[in-house]
């Protein structure tokens, strides 16, 4: 089974926003609704400024529907989070739990009231028997049509990777190997120079992952 | 000719020299090239473990996005309200609720109803004004509808859910969320004019001081004494004021969102609101148990707002003799 996954690489993102215009173009969601959105760290900083694409990230263990009073959400087998719009009555605990900021409310009543939650779907939908309800209220179903999400499909530097995480994976560790890694890319840890044989292994080992299909 | 022979070997070597040194310089360059393009990929910010550090931490840059809190990377405090909430105010407002009710029944079962020493004299004395029964039972039904649409939020997953169908779910949490915050304010007022209303009965004396010792009557022998309110009310009277207040001015915060409260602000008032209301609700059994069922005779306080008078002398010997003096004079 499949199990879905956004990765940004920030070495690649632009901070075109392309990302966020093909997702509202894709979900036509509500005014005032952006359910994708870039954030750039250092802007402005030469050699320091770092864009990121951000949306739900799908989480293994979310905790948006950890904190949920009416447990609107629910996993799906691609290892989504979906939510039902129904169930949502707009407390907005979701979003002071989501480390993400993913979940958006419309701002439909007096006092700063909140409409029904809205955040990104993977372009699968959510849970509504007709597909014209569905699109209405939840947005695109792409993955029912073999497609991927709009966002990742349209960045233009490929920065934006959707799909199952291995091969997500696979073709940011063959992005990762070419770059070399310094430190492994991800460790905190300095190596030493008598440790070089050591990064030149890890190099071989990561060369090898890549030409491997999972 | 071996002079020329020699001028020669050294024309060939110069070429030679030549040759090596023009190359050199290219393979130089060459390998200089590819080290300056790893060198950048591998200096870039992103790679860089302080960069995903920090990231951790919850920087901000900036988006063009306009959601409060949009420009934050990762919010890490949601993870920790996240823990604070289901792990410790969830089971730990279900064990102050259980464990109140639970004293309350072994009290109950115990101690017993506390009875009228003598007979009922019929002549009654007023208590509570019809103000104070308006005050009171505004405030007393705002609480039952504010505890009963409040714990479905908290709980009601956990019980309420499995049992209904999803439409009827959705509709009684849509009902309980909105019934919560448009209820909320007015208890709020209602709290407020019973502060200003009864603040002149509840100040401590040594009175209280001796009921307290006394344990309310439950310690040794006979009544302690006790004014127009006594120690116990007081008590309750400054728990309203100090919780209570607590309650809906937290209640207010998460309220009205549209004044640009942070996310943080919103957790930190949730988990205030939710521990104290919780609280209240606890110390609030004690209360309805006593005013009902725990003492003979004082419902009736509440509810018509006169006690009978051997009740007055019971529970109130002070506030009884000052009342007969006042009548007699």
């Amino acid at each position: 089974m499949a199990r879905m996954k956004f990765l940004c690489d920030s070495e690649r993102c632009i901070e075109c926003n392309g990302c966020v215009t093909a997702c509202k173009n894709a979900n036509e969601t509500e005014w005032g609704i952006q359910r994708r959105r870039v954030v750039t760290l250092d802007d402005g900083e030469i050699g320091k400024e770092v864009s990121i694409s951000v949306a739900c990230m799908h989480c293994s263990d979310a905790p948006c529907m950890a904190v949920c009073p009416t447990d609107c959400f629910y996993p799906t087998e691609d290892g989504l989070i979906l939510h039902n719009k129904d169930a949502c009555i707009g407390c907005g605990y979701c979003l002071y739990a989501c480390p993400f900021g993913a979940p958006q409310f419309p701002k439909q009543g007096a006092f700063g009231a909140r409409g029904k939650m809205d955040k990104c779907t993977f372009c699968a939908g959510g849970p509504e028997e007709d597909p014209v309800l569905e699109e209405q209220k939840y947005g695109a179903n792409r993955l029912r049509e073999g497609k991927l999400p709009l966002c990742a499909e349209m960045c233009s530097t490929k920065a934006l990777l959707a799909g199952d995480a291995a091969e997500v994976a696979d073709i940011f560790r063959e992005r990762v190997v070419y770059r070399g890694h310094r430190n492994s890319a991800w460790s905190s840890v300095e190596h030493e120079a008598a440790e070089s044989e050591q990064l030149a292994k890890n190099a071989a080992d990561l060369a090898y992952d890549a030409t491997q299909s999972v | 000719m071996a002079r020329y022979q020699s001028v020669r070997d050294i024309k060939a070597w110069l070429i030679l020299l030549l040759v090596v040194l023009m190359a050199l310089p290219a393979t130089v360059l060459a390998q200089q090239g590819a080290d300056a393009r790893r060198e950048a990929f591998q200096s870039m910010p992103g790679t860089q473990p302080s960069f995903w550090e920090d990231a951790m931490q919850g920087v901000s840059g900036r988006t063009q996005s306009n959601s409060p809190g949009a420009d934050t990377l990762i919010m890490v405090e949601g993870e920790r309200w996240r823990e604070i909430r289901n792990q410790w105010i969830s089971p730990g407002g279900a064990i102050a609720l259980g464990g109140s009710l639970l004293a309350i029944t072994l009290f109950y079962l115990l101690v017993g109803k506390v009875k009228l020493e003598h007979p009922r004299t019929g002549r009654k004395v007023e208590r509570w004004s019809r103000w104070d029964r308006t005050i009171h039972w505004f405030v007393a039904s705002l609480f039952i509808i504010l505890a009963i649409t409040g714990l479905s939020i908290l709980y009601a997953k956990w019980f309420l859910m499995p049992i209904l169908p999803t439409s009827v779910w959705a509709a009684w949490m849509t009902a309980a969320k909105n019934i919560h915050n448009y209820l909320g304010p007015l208890f709020g007022l209602g709290v407020l004019a019973m502060i200003i209303k009864w603040l002149k009965h509840n100040f401590f004396n040594m009175v209280d001081l001796k009921w307290f010792l006394k344990g309310g009557g439950l310690v040794g022998k006979g009544h302690p004494s006790a004014g127009y309110l006594n120690g116990g009310e007081k008590v309750w009277f400054w728990m309203i004021v100090f919780v209570g207040l607590t309650v809906v001015i937290s209640g207010l915060v998460l309220d009205f969102p549209n004044f640009g409260q942070t996310r943080e602000t919103m957790q930190l008032f949730l988990i205030i609101h939710a521990g104290s209301s919780l609280l209240l609700m606890a110390a609030a059994f004690g209360h309805i148990y006593i005013g009902t069922l725990g003492t003979e005779g004082a419902f009736e306080g509440m509810k018509t707002g006169y006690v009978d008078e051997s009740w007055a002398k019971q529970h109130h010997d002070l506030w009884y003799d000052a009342v007969k003096n006042k009548t007699k004079s």
